[in-house]
This record gives structure tokens, C-alpha cells and sequence, in this order.
């Protein structure tokens, strides 16, 4: 599935002027509120009309302005899970899940793909099926809504910061879920949020929209490193890896996890060794030393070169290390890098604090080898 | 229990049976006749902006602020023989005036606001979100419609039917003057109350009916209490 989208339009004072592709996989609408993505997805489903765009979903188009196409929401195909559940509070949980289908072909609906009782089995509804929408919670309501998206058999799957009104506990239980979809089904997602970390965990593309415009576009990876969250967030950014729990060491309770950059310790994860994970490594929480550090408390010593460094205009400086094969950002102070003479091809070693991760916002690992659903 | 021996015990006469019996046909004909059009006009009214919505809404709440009277009247030359819908109709054979179903008509339209209005809130309350969320799902306008509008703003619908009906039964400036008040033919409940009134010794006559028109419409409030509370249980928790 590839996506592209360009769509103008005004409303009253608010003017959104959005134009990006993405290749397939889950595409991450980054920004503050107010910054255009809800308006966006409502035009990617069709719930709003732009004043002029085009949007083509796999070769398939959904809008062209010039061309007068314009397909009903109905007609489009797109799953959407909103804020909130949005559940028919007059059905039952089994008939909001079997909503979508009454409307499919018989060709749709008897096309492979995931089924009534995977659904329910993925999302752990099967007690909930004879429910009504008012007597459910939060996360109940939210889970019934993506598997209900689901089952309407959608080429796309459109999630408008599904995850905004629940609790962490809710989030931690729902945002593997979303990690399964992304890796297992193969459905392609655009995902909007406003957490760094949501988008750190889930994107593989990221789109950083900014009053109305896209501030930065392309792979999520590089745009993370580099801190390119529009001016809100540019210091939340980090180093994103893709890692293995490679043992857990209950003495000091932690989990080893091994990947390109060589060794790291993390507050103890509750996953089997082997098991892929995904971090951010924030470029705030990464100190440079010149020496190997000693008498230090950080766990995470990693070796590595300098490979270049970028004024940030606010006085701080993003120095890039080669660490093994992955690159590593940190966010130091222009008076830091002048001190130690940091220059590109300098050795140097990159120190984390294993308490700079928190296990909530650890994912699984993208994409490695197959996944059970 | 059995009800036929209250009912025998009031003593009603075959006249007022006939009145009774005349009276529910046309409350029954007239809700039944304008469920239809009242909810395209409350869902019109609930849901578009189009220039002359403001006229519309005026034209339906008409009869609730003209005097029954005028509307009667208003019907009669529309409707009447040499009216020019009534003749129009009569070409083909319908004829309203002074009949029965001209009786059903004149009830319809005083009731229309009253329907109107009830279902044009409980559309207005239907959430838009909720709707939006089964166009995505693959609903198209009309299977929304069918499927989530409909259902939920169903309460409201009753309420607007019983309200029309109640109004039907009660109905009584309009119809008088649009088809008079003839037994058997147009004379409905109030109007053989009307006319016992008016006649001596009719006082106790009167009362039967008085009695028996309480009854129905309280009958008629406890259905539709009974009915919306059934709805809201199916939409709350379960």
C-alpha cells in the first residue's frame, strides 16, 4: 500500500495546506492540537471536503478535485478508529463487531483475512460480546472499536489518537495490540498522536504537522534522530533502536537487551529472551565522554566515533556517534563539545542511565521473523 | 380482567359507541397517515439548511397558534367540493368534506406540529459522530438512516405518534368546521360531547363520554411512557 495525499483547505480562520506520501506500513501524524491531523484523517475518510486535493490509496483515487472524484466515505474502504469508541450504543458488542460486514459483497466477505473469532481472540473480547456499549470501559470501548474497524475489511486503517482518553494502564494494554496489526496483519495504519513516545514505538513513517502545513515528512528513524518534532518537541527527540532481550540479571533487576549498538541495560522487561524490542534512546539522557568513565553509576557504557555534529540554534549541539552499526544522537551544549573538542572521526564513548527508559514506553521489535496472532 | 362488564355497567348507547369507535378510526388513520411526512419534514427541518427553512417551520407550527377554527375553514375552501383540491380530488374520486377521512385529514394537520416537533428533537439529538462512524464502516446515507438514526431517535418518534394521536382524539374547532358533525359520519368523540350539551337530559350522556375520553388518553400517555422506558432500557446498560 503506498498513500499519497494533498489536500487544501479553509475553514473560518483555520487553513490546512497538508501534501505527503508514505510508503506501506504505519504512517505517524505527529503534532500539537490544532496542527490539522484530525481534519486530515477526516479527509482521508471522506468525513470532510477538502476545497481541493487529490488522495490516491493504492493506486486507487479517492479524491481529485480537478477530475470531480470524490468518494462517499461509505464507498472508501478506510477503517477508522476515532477518540472516542464511537460504538451504536443500541447494538450489542457482537452486533457493533458484525456491523461492517451486512454492507460487504459476498466476495469481500468470503476473501481470506481476518476473521469473527480472530478478531475477537486478537483483542480478547470474546466476554464482552453480549454487552452493551454504555456498560463498557474506556479500553473495552476503544478495543471493541478497533476490532469492529477491523472486520469492515478496510484497505487502511485510520487511528485518530485512539489511545487519548485512556489511563497508562489502558495504553499499555492496547498499544501491542496496534503493534500486532502493524507487523502481523500487514495493514497499512495511519496512526495520529501527539506523544513522542507513541510515535517512537509504532511509526514507521512520520509526517510532523505543524499549523496546518507539514513541517517534516519521511522515514520515522531518521526524524526522530534528528529532532525534527516541529519547535514543541525538538528535545524529546532520540536515537531509535531496534533491539533483543538478550538475558535478565534479577540481582540487580534488570534486562540485558543486545542490538547494533552494542550492549544496553534496562529496568527489567517482562519478555522472554529473543524476544525483538524497540526503544528510544533520548539524545538528552546521552552523555559523551572522551576517556572510558570511571567510578560512574550509568549501566550503558557504548563505544563509538564521532560522526558529526549539528548546531541546533538554541545553543545545544546534536552530536551523531557511530555505536557499532546504529547511530546514536546526544543533545549537548555548544560549551560541552568545545570543552572535550568533539570533531567527526573523534573516538568516544556514549554513556545512558538505565533509568532513562521507562519499560512503559518499550515496544516490540519491528517486523523481526514472524509474529503470532 | 375481563373489561366488558365496566363497560357494559357505563352504560353507553349505541350512538356513543358509534362516536367512540368512529373516534379511534380517525386518530388511528390521521397518526398513522402523517408519520410518514412529519418525519421527512422533522428530518428536513433537523438536518438541512436550504433558504425557506424558516418558512417551512412556520407553515408546520401554523395550526398550532391559528384558532382551530380558521384551520377548519382554511380546509373547507381548500378541500371542499368546489375547493381546488377538493375538486381536483374529487375528479378521481376521493371526496373529504363532510366525511369521515376529512375528519382523519382536519386531525392530521392539528396534530402534524405537535409530531413534528418531538421527532425533530429526538433527530437533533441523534449523535452526527456516531453516524459518521458507520459511513465508515461501509453504511451508505440510507442504511444509516435505517440503521443508526432511526433506532435511536426512536423514542421520539413514539412520543410525536402518541402526541399526534392524543391531539386526534381531542380534536375538535377544526374538524367541526371542515365536516361538521354528523352521527355516524364525522361526529367523533368531542363533538358527540358538544352535542349531548346541548341537548336537554343529555348531562349524563356526557359524562359517559367524558369518562371514556380520560380513559383513552391516559391509556394512550401509559402505553407510550411504558414503550420509551423499554427504548432507553435497550440503550443503556445491559
Amino acid at each position: 500500500m503506498s498513500l499519497g495525499l494533498d489536500v487544501s483547505l479553509a475553514r473560518g480562520a483555520f487553513r490546512l495546506d497538508v501534501a505527503f506520501t508514505a510508503p506501506p506500513g504505519l504512517t505517524a501524524l505527529f503534532g500539537p492540537s490544532g496542527s490539522g491531523k484530525t481534519t486530515v484523517i477526516a479527509c482521508l475518510a471522506g468525513l470532510a471536503r477538502p476545497d481541493r486535493g487529490r488522495i490516491v490509496v493504492d493506486g486507487r483515487t479517492l479524491l481529485d478535485t480537478d477530475r470531480r472524484i470524490a468518494l462517499p466515505a461509505h464507498r472508501r474502504r478506510i477503517g477508522v478508529v476515532f477518540q472516542e469508541a464511537r460504538l451504536l450504543p443500541h447494538l450489542s458488542v457482537r452486533q457493533n463487531l458484525d456491523y461492517g460486514r451486512r454492507f460487504l459483497s459476498r466476495r469481500r466477505a468470503d476473501a481470506p483475512g481476518l476473521a469473527f473469532d480472530d478478531v475477537v481472540g486478537l483483542l480478547g473480547l470474546g466476554h464482552l460480546l453480549a454487552r452493551r456499549p454504555a456498560g463498557l470501559s474506556g479500553g473495552e470501548g476503544q478495543r471493541v472499536a478497533i476490532g469492529r474497524a477491523l472486520l469492515s475489511r478496510p484497505r487502511l486503517l485510520l487511528m485518530d489518537e485512539p489511545l487519548a482518553a485512556l489511563d497508562a494502564a489502558r495504553k499499555a494494554e492496547i498499544l501491542p495490540l496496534i503493534e500486532r496489526l502493524r507487523d502481523a496483519a500487514g495493514l497499512p495504519i495511519v496512526y495520529v498522536s501527539h506523544a513522542v513516545s507513541e510515535v517512537a514505538r509504532l511509526a514507521d513513517t512520520l509526517v510532523v504537522l505543524e499549523g496546518g502545513r507539514v513541517a517534516a515528512a519521511g522515514p520515522a528513524e531518521a526524524l526522530l534522530r534528528r529532532g525534527e518534532l516541529g519547535p514543541e518537541h525538538a528535545a524529546q527527540g532520540g536515537s531509535r533502536l531496534d533491539m533483543v532481550v538478550a538475558g535478565h540479571d534479577p540481582a540487580s533487576g534488570l534486562t540485558r537487551l543486545s542490538g547494533a549498538v552494542g550492549p544496553l541495560s534496562v529496568p527489567r522487561l517482562e519478555r522472554a529472551v529473543g524476544t525483538p524490542v524497540r526503544l528510544l534512546v533520548p539524545a538528552r539522557d546521552v552523555l559523551v565522554a572522551t576517556q572510558v568513565p570511571l567510578g560512574l553509576s550509568a549501566r550503558n557504557v557504548l563505544p563509538g566515533t564521532v560522526r558529526d555534529l549539528v548546531p541546533l540554534g538554541d545553543g545545544a549541539v546534536r552530536v551523531t556517534l557511530a555505536c557499532g552499526g546504529a547511530a546514536l544522537a546526544a543533545r549537548l551544549t555548544q560549551a560541552s563539545v568545545r570543552d572535550l573538542a568533539l570533531a567527526p572521526g573523534r573516538p568516544v564513548f556514549a554513556v545512558v542511565k538505565s533509568v532513562a527508559f521507562d519499560p512503559q514506553d518499550i515496544g516490540g521489535g519491528r517486523g523481526t521473523g514472524p509474529v503470532e496472532i | 380482567m375481563d373489561p366488558a362488564p365496566i363497560l357494559d355497567r357505563l352504560g353507553l348507547t349505541p350512538d356513543e359507541w358509534t362516536a367512540i369507535a368512529l373516534s379511534l378510526r380517525v386518530a388511528a388513520v390521521a397518526t398513522a397517515a402523517s408519520l410518514g411526512p412529519g418525519l421527512a419534514v422533522a428530518w428536513v427541518l433537523a438536518r438541512k439548511r436550504f433558504p425557506g427553512r424558516g418558512l417551512l417551520d412556520g407553515l408546520v407550527h401554523l395550526p398550532l397558534i391559528l384558532p382551530p377554527v380558521v384551520t377548519g375553514y382554511l380546509l373547507l375552501l381548500a378541500f371542499g367540493r368546489r375547493g381546488p383540491v377538493g375538486a381536483a380530488l374529487a375528479e378521481i374520486g376521493i371526496v373529504l368534506s363532510f366525511r369521515w377521512t376529512g375528519a382523519a385529514l382536519a386531525c392530521a394537520v392539528m396534530g402534524f406540529p405537535l409530531m413534528v416537533r418531538a421527532m425533530r428533537l429526538s433527530l437533533e439529538a441523534v449523535d452526527r459522530r456516531v453516524e459518521q462512524a458507520a459511513a465508515t464502516l461501509g453504511a451508505s446515507p440510507w442504511a444509516v438512516f435505517r440503521t443508526v438514526t432511526l433506532p435511536l431517535a426512536m423514542p421520539g418518534i413514539l412520543a410525536g405518534a402518541v402526541l399526534a394521536f392524543a391531539k386526534a382524539m381531542g380534536e375538535f374547532g377544526a374538524t367541526i368546521t371542515f365536516v361538521s358533525n354528523i352521527p355516524g359520519e364525522t361526529q367523533t368523540l368531542p363533538s358527540a360531547i358538544y352535542t349531548l350539551t346541548q341537548v336537554p337530559g343529555g348531562e349524563a350522556g356526557a359524562l359517559r363520554l367524558v369518562l371514556v375520553s380520560v380513559a383513552l388518553s391516559m391509556g394512550a400517555l401509559l402505553a407510550s411512557e411504558l414503550l420509551a422506558r423499554r427504548l432507553a432500557r435497550r440503550l443503556g446498560a445491559a
